[in-house]
């Protein structure tokens, strides 16, 4: 049970597509990393796309929202956007030379790379 | 009519709730108002963020803190 007060400031939302390719499944462990490390909160991209009114509400709320996208089709910034939100940061896993394919043996270091990536480009705005 | 406000018991919370009293009051309508604590229930609503309001089973905000008057034109 999470007993923790959910009346934290969430400044910062990440939504990960976690798609069925092995790109989608990156995506999604690298959101879990980075929330393990504090650099924002995991949220539900299921929700956005079921438009269930909490999740909806709830991101309203945040004030950076960061898709994590497997490949080119981008369904994490697509279902944000049609939800109507605005994804200020969002990357694609295949970008950072990570081949699709349908290999569910995720490769740690690929996941290290995404989580890397987006920590640096996270940190770097909220310096500037 | 039924106004749920979702929240731990802090500051915020017990302030959400307070507005909802405020604009029920002012409405003159028939509206319960109550408070839900329960971790699990708050999150069977999909509400990651807190204090939250719903107006008869749907979140209409979370995360903030909206004023009585707003409330007062939701349940209009």
């Amino acid at each position: 049970m999470n007993d923790r007060c959910l009346c934290e400031q969430n400044e910062i939302l990440i939504f990960a597509c976690a798609g069925s390719a092995n790109v989608g499944q990156i995506a999604n462990q690298a959101a879990i990393q980075l929330a393990q490390h504090g650099v924002g909160r995991y949220f539900c991209l299921a929700g956005i796309g079921g438009h269930v009114s909490g999740m909806i509400e709830s991101t309203r709320a945040g004030k950076l929202l960061v898709g994590i996208n497997g490949c080119s089709v981008a369904c994490a910034t697509k279902t944000l956007e049609h939800a109507g939100f605005l994804v200020g940061e969002h990357i694609q896993v295949t970008d950072l030379g990570i081949e699709k394919n349908h290999d569910l043996h995720l490769n740690p270091s690929d996941v290290g790379k995404v989580v890397h990536h987006l920590a640096s480009r996270i940190s770097k705005r909220k310096e500037g | 009519m039924k106004i749920e406000v979702l929240g731990m018991g802090c500051a915020s919370c017990n302030k959400l709730y307070q507005n909802a009293l405020e604009a029920v009051r002012q409405s003159g309508k028939e509206v319960q108002v109550v408070k839900v604590e329960d971790i699990q229930k708050i999150m069977s609503y999909g509400v990651l963020s807190t204090p939250a309001l719903v107006i008869d089973g749907v979140v209409k905000a979370a995360g903030k803190l909206p004023k009585a008057e707003e409330i007062k034109e939701w349940i209009k």
